[in-house]
């Protein structure tokens, strides 16, 4: 008895934590449908007015060009830092020597700067060099993350030296062993890391606010941000506008949840 | 041969170290440099310390600190037993739909930080649904307005993080948990251990490398708060919920930008991050 009161509360304890957990959210798609009106009045149930929220929004906010962009900089941020953070935590792993191992501390050591002490330079050197409003601006300083690049090195601990032996006999050159065995012997590793990439660059806010001024280089977190700075907010529209920046991430993160689990975790082992 | 292998190993660090140089370290010497002059635009002295000083005796830079803090000491504890808790029952494998509960309860994370700072501000605000709902049950007799109270206004961001995090931690303590074998448990409940006892006991002392380690990273993050503060709250009412980060963004693009400042700031905040960081390595050193 004492036992079945016991599971009860911890379902209940659950079930509470549940409810709140999914609820903003729910919240959030219901009074994209909604008037705005309906959504103050606290109208739980889903409207017809989603339509007019999505032409009141595309009226107001250059929205699918700002959604390009946020797909665009995601991407290739992703791409790109996957391929050099993996190059370099393989190459401190596989051809380590002294000299390397203290390139590798100073990687680890850019690992506590704070973004906010590195903001005002990097602005100042890109209205030096015009990279303001670019988008190869934006990504140039998230592709080198030590966080990866310690990732990729510990898990190229795993990958056997006997097998880049016998490859180099068999003449495979040392970038041939890198792309056709590393790489699709550490699927898993890559999936883990792109998905976290890949949600770190898409929420990418005080970078993206920092550099960016023109609302068509802008990206999805700066124009619902936007949305809400006036004093009257159209509860329908904005959170339409928050619907749609989650929807890519929500994809990732129902598709690859063990990947991107894996990602948070495992970056830190 | 060897000597090419060193080579080749090289020419694959060359994109990381030129990255990292150029966006990290090469900023970082810069900023520190900057710190310590003053002015504004190319016009700019070197004054020593004042910039460090100015910081002790600006007001609002003293309040975002205490800001800081004051969500550090409360929304960590609160959010790591919160998560510990969870992970703790969801590892019983008595529990039924567990890969439910847990993909629930880590759904938050699957939103933007700035998406959802927007969502709770609309939820707090004084026509939002927490109000609306609390007047219509009668837990209120008219609309109040948290967001314009200091201490609400703070309650609602620590609200908002534990919403956000505590799954996210959760993770890391049901991966941690994995490596207990569960028969422990089962040991120890012949043993008339009480499930109080179990927890402190076994799952504490063996998750604490992991505690500590989620300690660092929530401390890491709250001490560099931005999104939250510049979209829930707008740092308001007055300054009264404003983050530190949030403070020298607006110092730095809005009005008159004074960078050397500005730079002091934000070399304040980095002194507090190398010093967890410090924290940190001794911490890990211990586990081994």
């Amino acid at each position: 008895m004492n036992n079945k009161v016991k599971m009860t509360l911890m379902y209940i304890f659950l079930g509470i934590c549940t409810v709140i957990s999914v609820f903003p959210l729910l919240w959030m798609i219901i009074a994209a449908t909604n008037k705005s009106v309906d959504v103050i009045a606290g109208k739980l149930t889903f409207g017809s007015y989603l339509m007019e929220n999505y032409r009141n929004l595309i009226s107001q906010q250059p929205l699918w060009g700002n959604f390009l962009n946020s797909c665009k900089y995601t991407i290739l941020v992703t791409v790109f830092s996957l391929i050099v953070s993996s190059l370099a935590g393989y190459a401190f792993e596989i051809y380590r020597d002294k000299a390397k191992e203290k390139m590798y501390a100073i990687v680890l050591m850019s690992m506590m700067i704070p973004f906010v002490a590195l903001m005002v330079p990097l602005f100042r050197m890109y209205s030096r060099l015009g990279l303001l409003n670019t988008a190869v601006g934006f990504m140039l300083p998230s592709l080198a993350t030590p966080l990866l690049i310690m990732m990729f090195r510990t898990n190229a601990k795993a990958f056997p030296v006997d097998i880049i032996e016998a490859a180099r006999i068999d003449g495979l050159s040392e970038f041939g062993i890198f792309f056709r065995m590393y790489i699709p012997s550490m699927k898993s590793i890559f999936a883990a890391a792109g998905v976290v990439t890949f949600m770190n660059a898409w929420n990418n806010y005080l970078w993206a606010k920092v550099i960016m001024s023109d609302n068509t280089t802008q990206t999805m977190p700066m124009l619902i941000s936007n949305l809400t700075s006036g004093y009257v907010t159209d509860y329908g529209m904005v959170m339409l506008s928050v619907l749609i920046t989650t929807i890519p991430t929500a994809i990732v993160f129902f598709l690859l949840q063990k990947n991107f689990v894996e990602g948070i975790t495992g970056s830190v082992k | 041969m060897r000597q090419k292998q060193n080579a080749t190993g090289w020419l694959f660090l060359v994109p990381a170290i030129i990255l990292i140089c150029g966006f990290s370290i090469y900023p970082m010497i810069s900023a520190l440099i900057t710190s310590f002059k003053t002015g504004t635009g190319t016009n700019m002295t070197f004054t020593g310390l004042t910039n460090y000083i100015r910081c002790f005796k600006d007001d609002v830079f003293i309040q975002s600190l205490k800001n800081c803090f004051f969500y550090l000491i409360i929304q960590v504890p609160v959010m790591l037993i919160l998560a510990l808790a969870l992970a703790s029952i969801l590892n019983n494998p008595k529990i039924k739909a567990r890969g439910f509960f847990r993909t629930a309860i880590f759904l938050p994370c699957a939103t933007s930080l700035v998406a959802y700072a927007i969502i709770f501000r609309s939820l707090f605000a004084t026509d939002g649904f927490i109000n609306t709902i609390a007047v219509k049950l009668g837990i209120l007799d008219s609309a109040y307005n948290f967001l314009a109270n200091p201490l609400s206004a703070k309650i609602v961001i620590i609200i908002a993080l534990v919403w956000r995090w505590t799954g996210y931690n959760m993770v890391f303590y049901l991966a941690g948990l994995q490596n207990i074998e569960y028969s422990v448990y089962e040991a120890a409940k012949i043993d008339g251990a009480s499930a109080i006892q179990t927890f402190f006991k076994i799952t504490v002392p063996l998750l604490k490398p992991t505690i500590l380690m989620t300690a660092i990273m929530s401390t890491n993050g709250t001490l560099q708060l931005f999104d939250e503060s510049m979209n829930l709250t707008h740092g308001g009412p007055g300054n009264a919920s404003i983050t530190m980060s949030h403070y020298i963004y607006n110092m730095s693009f809005k009005g008159v930008p004074n960078f050397g400042y500005t730079s002091a700031m934000s070399f304040i905040i980095l002194i507090m991050v190398a010093i967890l960081a410090l924290v940190q390595m001794k911490v890990g050193d211990d586990r081994e």
